[in-house]
């Protein structure tokens, strides 16, 4: 062999691997049982599909007034759209919301950037604000009563509103509440760990209904006498109580995949156990978190659901008390689908945004 | 069996125990193999070495049929390797393998590890199949630590109770994928002294390795790929000392600056 | 906080700066906190109810219920007590438990490893019913089939006939009820002696096994015997089974067994949604089982479903049945969900019902979340000793 080797050429592969025909035969029809499987799905699937589609698209009525323009044969999507307003905002007044309006621009524009690449100073500005500023706004703008603002009854809210307010007080009430608890389970005094053992695993073994009847029949029981809680506030209590424990164990979970030499490390720089905390193991273990706790979002967004159970009127509360309505006739697909998607637009969007998050945690660990 | 192979370097012989004609292999559109050609003889022992990506992997693991090749055929101990389940379990049987990674069942012990296959495949009864299998973790010198999980090894005995396990299956062929590489320099020599061990018994050996020493001990011919062909072939004096080609001058300074 | 640490001298430190007393007090002061604010809500508590006339103590579950159940598994009428719509609601609970964690196990497993599947078609299909399942609010899914699907039945005068012997309306799905007569004892015998045999089958398979090495096929062998052994007791008796076939009578149905319609279209959901969680649980596992296993196992020889059964389930399970069995219990708890659309569950029945009636909150809801409480704590029991069995051995 003492001429010099030639390369062979690259070859493009055998036709049967090729194009299109080369991936229906390797994806659809690899074996007889393949085959038969693609064909009864497929079959399936357009027998199911096309006529859902039909109804839901083609002949769907998007424009027109009242029951009326409506047709059988396909989705009546003005029924969503006149009574939008009372899914959005429940009771609360027409010519006053505005005010939740710019509450939620406040939000939007919290929360919206933290998704995207922004400056890390910006976001973390804005994530205070979102911590502290915003539901104090947010609770003046829609619940009125001070600077000249006309007060609003808590039971005259309603709809996405109020489903929003639930799952964003209860997240952040629950964040520095649940912290806490992970550091006490984790902490080196039995009876400090035993309490938090305790709280946790009761609030978790319990299913939220019973904790928001729990929070409903029996918190008046538990004030002194003359104290009232409304409502809403009791459901937030509830729920509180119950996000709390699911965040702990959370940011346990991050506490203990901080290495134990960052701990060591930390103790040998002679920081105080609160300085540890706070410098080195907490900033570490929040990020790690942070798919997790959007885990807990996704659940705590779909069970505010049940406050509807103890009267209520989140927006699948307000969107089910009009289906009974008998001038729009038989709108019921509708209507729950009008709420399936909004909380599957917000759930499957956080659902990808944690997994992308944790292949990038992933992904970094590695380096 | 084996007609006009013109590139094959060794002469076909009724001895060859693989024979591997116009290999040729793509991962979607990349094609990985090229044309490959290659006899084996029955107790030859081929050290196949190359850069990253060449293909030694793929090669190998086209013997035993890990991966599908797309054009030419591959005999291995008389048996046609195709699509066929039968003829590929068949020759399975008479090929061992050991990875890179060990992959050892972590959920068995290391005794079990050297039973599953001759119980469930080649039904051994137990007993005679735990005197076969002490018998050769007593070759690769780890009996005392037969009721052991592989998660309590180091990686250097996890590699020998690898090499155990495949010959449990008294295998007529053995492949290895860079056995040593994922092991620390302090075990490779162990894991070495068990391969050139075998070597000396009269094993057929293909084995993926950068351990030039070890090629030079023990192989009868070495193989260097690039580019997903066999750049060059030759026994290992002259593989080493006259190289050919200059891809393969350029490997070997690489290789041996380190 | 505590803030700048002294230069340590040798000596004793600082009472306030020793580690041992600060976390004495530290601890002190929790039980302290703890204890007044148990004793505050206690006092509260006991405050309220007696300016309400509220009586304290559990003498209500031996008074008379009054009211009746839509669906009860024991006995029960209005006459029977408090304590006894306890039992009906708990039972009914285990009841919609039992089932949707039987079918969510099938429905999950059967998505989970069809997400897997090498048929493009299946994987994409199988991925849809999982995002869409479990990114829907389980309540909003619990609606959608009580009032939209099942609610939309015809009545029992157009009921959806299933070839005449089951029956969908909206007043539920009657299906025909086996009248077991004399003789079919000895079917029940054929099934114990099928379930026996297979068992001493197994055993001596495993035994010949291990002394000649023969396989001796004892899956199909068995299901063989425990299908076809009453099969043949039931033609050789003559067929002593007949079926009370649910018939059109008056406005509703008579014979049968009726399932009600909340019953129907709280298992569907729980099963729907659970199964979304279990999907992926179950592909997640199998895919932990990393390849270099499975080629492990091929090279070896080993056919397809050897490698299946000995390598790849037996450590796929280790990562699937904790968060299984973490679906289970949330499975058991969304059944409380039942208090939407009125299945007789626990909390519909006993925190729902019986709270209004008595009035005894406190007693009620701690006997309802003791339930739950016992639940959870006899599983993750469970769980830990599993746990601790199947630990893969590390240095
Ligand atoms: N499953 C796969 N799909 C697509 N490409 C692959 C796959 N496996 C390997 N390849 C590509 O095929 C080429 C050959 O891979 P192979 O693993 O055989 O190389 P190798 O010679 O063993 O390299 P190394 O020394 O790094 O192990 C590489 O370029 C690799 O990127
Ligand atoms: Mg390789």
């Amino acid at each position: 062999m003492a001429t010099p080797h030639q390369s062979l050429p690259d070859l493009p592969p055998p036709a049967t691997q090729r194009g299109l025909l080369g991936w229906l035969r390797e994806n659809l029809f690899s074996t007889w049982y393949n085959s038969i499987l693609t064909v009864v799905i497929g079959y399936w699937l357009v027998t199911t599909l096309v006529p859902l589609i039909d109804w839901a698209f083609f002949s769907a009525v998007f424009t027109g007034e009242g029951p009326q323009s409506c047709a059988p044969e396909g989705a009546c999507w003005i029924f969503v759209y006149e009574r939008l307003g009372f899914f959005l905002y429940g009771f609360y007044p027409e010519e006053l919301r505005w005010r939740p309006d710019i509450a939620f621009l406040l939000f939007a524009i919290t929360v919206v950037p933290q998704f995207f690449p922004t400056p890390a100073v910006i976001k973390k500005w804005l994530a205070i604000f979102g911590l502290t500023g915003l539901p104090v706004a947010g609770y003046i703008l829609i619940a009125g009563g001070h600077f000249g603002l006309e007060p609003v009854a808590t039971s005259r809210w309603g709809g996405l509103m109020l489903t929003l307010i639930l799952a964003y007080v209860g997240i952040i009430a629950a964040m520095p509440i649940g912290t806490a608890l992970a550091l006490g389970r984790r902490s080196e005094m039995p009876i400090i760990r035993g309490i938090c053992v305790v709280f946790i695993e009761f609030w978790r073994a319990v299913p939220l209904i019973t904790i928001l009847f729990m929070a409903s029949v029996m918190l008046p029981l538990f004030l002194p006498e003359g104290v009232t809680f409304d409502k809403l506030l009791r459901a937030l209590v509830g729920i509180t109580l119950f996000q709390s424990a699911y965040m702990a164990e959370v940011v346990r979970g991050g506490l203990q995949a901080i290495p134990k030499g960052q701990y060591e490390a930390a103790e040998a720089l002679g920081l105080g156990y609160w300085r540890r905390m706070r410098l080195i193991i907490l900033p570490q273990a929040l990020k790690i978190v942070i798919p997790g706790i959007a885990n807990t979002v996704i659940s705590l967004f779909k069970d505010t659901t049940l406050v509807l159970i103890i009267g209520l009127f989140d927006i699948l509360g307000a969107v089910k008390s009009t289906l009974s309505d008998p001038a729009w006739g038989n709108v019921m697909a509708e209507g729950y689908l009008f709420v399936a998607f909004c909380f599957w637009v917000f759930c499957f969007g956080m659902s990808r945004y944690s997994h992308r998050l944790e292949k990038k945690l992933e992904t970094g660990h590695k380096e | 069996m084996q007609e006009n192979n013109a590139t094959v370097a060794s002469a076909a012989s009724n001895e060859d125990i693989i024979a591997v004609q116009d290999l040729n292999k793509w991962y979607g559109e990349f094609h990985v193999l090229k044309s490959i050609n290659l006899n084996v003889r029955k107790g030859e022992r081929i050290v196949i070495c190359g850069p990253s990506g060449s293909g030694k992997s793929t090669f190998i693991r086209c013997i035993n049929h890990l991966e599908a090749h797309q054009r030419g055929n591959i005999v291995v101990d008389g048996v046609e390797l195709n699509e066929d389940i039968k003829n590929i379990e068949a020759i399975r049987r008479e090929v061992g393998m050991v990875f890179q990674h060990f992959n050892l069942f972590p959920h068995l012990s290391v005794l079990e590890n050297c039973l599953l296959a001759p119980i469930w495949v080649r039904k051994t009864p137990r007993d005679q199949a735990i005197e076969t299998a002490m018998q050769y973790l007593e070759r690769v010198k780890i009996p005392e630590q037969a009721h052991k999980y592989p998660g309590q090894l180091s990686g250097g005995q996890q590699q020998r109770v690898a090499i155990a396990r495949a010959l449990c299956m008294q295998p007529k062929i053995m492949l290895f994928d860079e056995p040593t590489s994922a092991l620390d320099p302090e075990m490779i020599k162990e894991v070495l002294d068990v391969m050139i061990e075998l070597a000396g018994s009269g094993m057929t050996m293909l084995c993926v390795t950068h351990e030039m020493g070890f090629a030079k001990t023990v192989a009868d011919r070495v193989i260097f790929m690039d580019g997903g062909e066999i750049v060059e072939q030759a026994a290992p004096e002259t593989f080493f000392s006259n190289p050919q080609q200059p891809r393969t001058q350029e490997f070997l300074e690489q290789i041996l600056q380190h | 906080m505590q803030s700048e640490e002294l230069p340590v001298k040798p000596g004793r430190p600082k009472p306030w700066n020793d580690p041992r007393i600060r976390s004495v007090v530290f601890q002190l002061l929790a039980i302290a906190a703890v204890i007044w604010i148990g004793y505050t809500l206690f006092q509260n508590t006991v405050n309220n109810m007696a300016s309400r006339g509220i009586s304290t103590g559990f003498g209500f579950l031996d008074e008379t219920a009054g009211f009746g159940i839509i669906m009860s598994l024991i006995e029960y009428n209005e006459t029977m007590s408090y304590g006894r719509t306890f039992l009906v609601g708990l039972a009914n609970t285990m009841l919609v438990s039992g089932l949707g964690i039987l079918l969510a196990t099938i429905v999950g497993f059967i998505v989970g490893v069809a997400r897997l599947s090498s048929n493009w078609l299946v994987a994409k299909v199988s991925l849809a019913y999982i995002e869409i399942f479990r990114n829907i609010p389980l309540l909003l899914q619990i609606f959608f089939w009580y009032f939209a699907v099942l609610g939309a039945l015809p009545g029992p005068r157009q009921a959806v006939n299933v070839g005449d012997i089951a029956f969908m309306s909206n007043r539920g799905i009657v299906l025909p009820k086996p009248i077991f007569e004399p003789g079919a004892g000895l079917m029940g015998l054929g099934l114990l002696i099928a379930l026996i045999v297979t068992f001493i089958l197994a055993r001596w398979a495993k035994r010949r096994q291990a002394a000649t090495g023969q396989i001796f096929p004892v899956l199909p062998v068995g299901l063989g015997l425990i299908i076809g052994l009453p099969v043949l007791a039931y033609f050789i008796t003559g067929g002593p089974v007949s079926w009370d076939i649910p018939e059109l009578g008056g406005f509703n149905f008579r014979g049968g067994i009726t399932a009600i319609p909340e019953l129907g279209a709280l298992l569907l959901a729980l099963t729907l949604y659970t199964a979304s969680f279990i999907a992926e649980i179950v592909r997640s596992g199998i895919v932990a089982v990393s390849k270099g296993q499975t080629e492990a196992a091929a090279a070896l020889g080993l056919p397809p479903r050897r490698i299946l059964r000995l390598v790849v389930i037996p450590q796929a399970l280790r990562v699937i049945i904790p968060p299984l069995t973490s679906q289970y219990l949330n499975l058991t708890k969304n059944s409380s969900l039942a208090v939407a659309i009125g299945y007789p569950d626990l909390v519909n029945v006993f925190m729902g019902t019986t709270l209004n009636q008595t009035g005894q909150a406190v007693e009620i809801v701690a006997m309802t979340m003791a339930v739950y409480l016992l639940l959870s704590l006899s599983i993750s029991i469970l769980m830990n000793i599993y746990n601790r069995a199947v630990a893969l051995k590390e240095r």
